[in-house]
């Protein structure tokens, strides 16, 4: 058994990043997330990697662009604003089919809005922030633990469907130090001589890495050979986890660090009697629509709890299609709710849609 | 209206079939073959297919095809992996120094190289590509100025000529609203991480002689690992100049060398070439 260690949920993910096999990381400082540049520039060098701060989150996304494309695994990490100057070579790079492991520790916005954690970043993360059709794989972490396993999890998912991954932690997660554990990992052997860029032998065609295909009858059927990939990525990537659901009347829909928050809210209101269960997304895109659907025949109404506007909602809301209220409780600007606030919150609502 | 004397062809293949034959003469020249057979898209008197056929022929000659990568931009030359036979990337616009400098760190032993207008590298580029020279990334990077930007067809260019006349400028450029030109191989060969900086044009026979010695040079320097080699080529636009490719072969030798002087900016140390 791999012994526990007590790290930040950036370090673990750093270090996840090595154990990985990470060839290469390109980043800029932002917080809440510099301490992943800070600790793979004094580590990734005592393994021969390459590990570099670059001008710009701009010209980091664009030095994953083309160190994935000549088949290297290959990384960056960024806070909100960062990874909105990234979206231009996320959207390239998931045009070009190229794999990569993209970190968003979400901080509160808009703008350069505040260096505290928020979830705002859901839409841009799962509905498209870059331009044109495409997804990303979108991974949630609720502790340091899933911090660093899904670096191992995001690399091997980039490589099998050749296309970029996007763990969307938060200010929180990627601050707090639990104890973490690091498993023995086994890498998939993935044969990317089809297409790397490592310099054409005469023996094979050249390779070329590009998202440009001007005839439109040709961008179609791109555009159709993705849309074919992301529809098995739907199928077979879907990830969630429930805690009490079996006997519950009532449920939370929660990610990430909200999700640690509904926890102890909802063990607060079983112990007042209100049949509570918790529904967590793991993987953001694909999202859990069937599962939840389910669960809407059984529960009487879903709340959504979010450290933003209500964006994740939509999607429950989706999921559920009418068949039960589904409402949000949220709070923005890098502020928490307490467990206390959200049960009273839940409880408003009992009474609301179910006093009798 | 085609005459008895003059039948037009009727077929594109019959248009370009060659009308001497291999077997009666001694082939002293060839394409190198190190490009793709394909017919160009590029206009007629451009630069462009002049300067990847110069690239290929260095690449051939010095028998690294299996090591070369190149980046292409995004402007006229974005299809310019549809013409050179090697593994190459194409970067969003602007990127190509930071694409090329995440193959290049993660590949030292081979050749990389960015082939980049002066819209996607002096504009929208600079950042990048002033970091990558400052970084001293050892990679080549060709630089087409054509003082205009081709593929949106004709705008101006941060290495528009004072006065002259574009798309967005059509009363021509007023230095006073968007500043003068910038010199851009003036510029980067300030910064220590250059090694190799030089402006060509490719206009003249002894431009083209030159231009290729200059490439030749570059690729070569790639292997003394000192830094970055930056290569400028002053290239003609007949199309979005509005001339006649020999009118403006002459706008090159008359206005655009008074703003950009051709030759040798930065050399490296005779010391540091000896090994190369």
């Amino acid at each position: 058994m791999a012994e526990y260690k007590l790290m930040k949920g950036n370090e673990a993910l750093a270090e996840a990043a090595i154990q990985a096999g990470c060839d290469a990381y390109f980043g800029y400082p932002i917080t809440p997330q510099s301490e992943v540049l800070e600790y793979l520039a004094r580590e990734m060098p005592k393994y021969d990697r390459i590990v570099m701060q670059a001008e710009s989150e701009v010209a980091s996304i664009n030095m994953v662009y083309g160190a994935a494309g000549a088949g290297f695994r290959t990384m960056t990490t960024s806070s909100s604003p960062g990874i909105s100057l990234m979206q231009e070579g996320i959207s390239y790079m998931a045009g070009a089919e190229l794999p990569c492991l993209i970190v968003n520790v979400n901080r509160a916005g808009p703008g350069l809005g505040t260096i505290q954690p928020g979830q705002g970043d859901y839409f841009q993360s799962v509905k498209g922030g870059g331009h044109g059709d495409y997804k990303l794989i979108v991974l949630a972490p609720a502790s340091v633990q899933e911090m660093a396993d899904m670096v191992f999890l995001g690399f091997d998912l980039a490589d099998k469907y050749r296309n970029p991954v996007l763990m969307l932690s938060d200010g929180a997660i990627g601050q707090m130090m639990e104890k973490v554990q690091f498993k023995p990992y086994d890498r998939p052997v993935v044969d990317k001589s089809s297409w790397a860029t490592t310099g054409k032998p005469k023996t094979r065609k050249r390779n070329y890495i590009t998202s440009l295909f001007i005839q439109p009858e040709r961008m179609e059927e791109h555009n159709l050979k993705l849309e074919e990939k992301f529809k098995l990525i739907r199928e077979n990537e879907v990830r969630f986890e429930e805690i009490n659901t079996a006997d519950a009347e009532y449920l939370f829909v929660a990610y990430g660090l909200s999700a640690r928050i509904c926890q102890k809210a909802m063990d607060i209101a079983r112990e007042k009697g209100i049949r509570i269960g918790l529904f967590r997304p793991i993987t953001l895109y694909p999202y859990p629509y069937a599962r939840l659907n389910e669960l809407a025949s059984q529960v009487r109404m879903m709340l959504s709890v979010e450290l933003n506007s209500g964006q994740m909602v939509e999607d429950v809301r989706l999921a559920v299609n009418g068949k039960v209220p589904v409402e949000f409780y949220g709070k923005m600007g890098g502020m928490m709710p307490t467990p206390e606030d959200i049960v009273h919150h839940l409880e408003t609502l009992i009474q609301f849609h179910h006093a009798n | 209206m085609p005459t008895e004397e003059q039948v037009l062809p009727e077929t594109l293949q019959e248009l370009n079939k060659p009308e001497c034959h291999d077997e009666e003469y001694d082939m002293v020249y060839h394409k190198p073959h190190t490009m793709v057979d394909v017919h160009m898209h590029y206009c007629p008197g451009c630069a462009h297919s002049l300067v990847h056929k110069l690239i290929m022929e260095v690449v051939e000659e010095m028998d690294i095809q299996e090591q070369t990568i190149g980046v292409a931009p995004v402007g006229c030359s974005v299809f310019a992996y549809d013409y050179m036979d090697i593994d190459m990337q194409e970067a969003a616009h602007g990127r190509a120094c930071a694409v090329a400098t995440g193959i290049k760190r993660l590949m030292p032993e081979k050749y990389v190289f960015t082939y980049q207008g002066d819209g996607d590298l002096a504009a929208i580029g600079i950042g990048e590509t002033l970091h990558a020279i400052n970084r001293g990334e050892n990679i080549l990077i060709v630089f087409m100025n054509n003082a205009v930007y081709g593929m949106t067809s004709g705008q101006m260019a941060p290495t528009t000529l004072p006065g002259m006349h574009t798309t967005t400028s059509p009363d021509g450029r007023d230095v006073s609203y968007y500043g003068a030109p910038i010199k851009v191989s003036e510029l980067m060969a300030q910064l220590p991480g250059a090694i190799y900086v030089t402006r060509q044009a490719v206009n003249s026979a002894n431009g083209v002689r030159r231009t290729k010695k200059a490439l030749q040079n570059a690729f070569k320097y790639q292997q003394l690992k000192k830094g970055t080699c930056l290569v400028e080529i002053i290239g003609n636009c007949p199309s979005n100049w509005k001339m006649t490719p020999l009118e403006a072969s002459k706008f090159i030798d008359e206005e655009m060398v008074k703003t950009f002087p051709l030759g040798d900016i930065k050399v490296p140390k005779a010391a540091e070439t000896n090994n190369a």
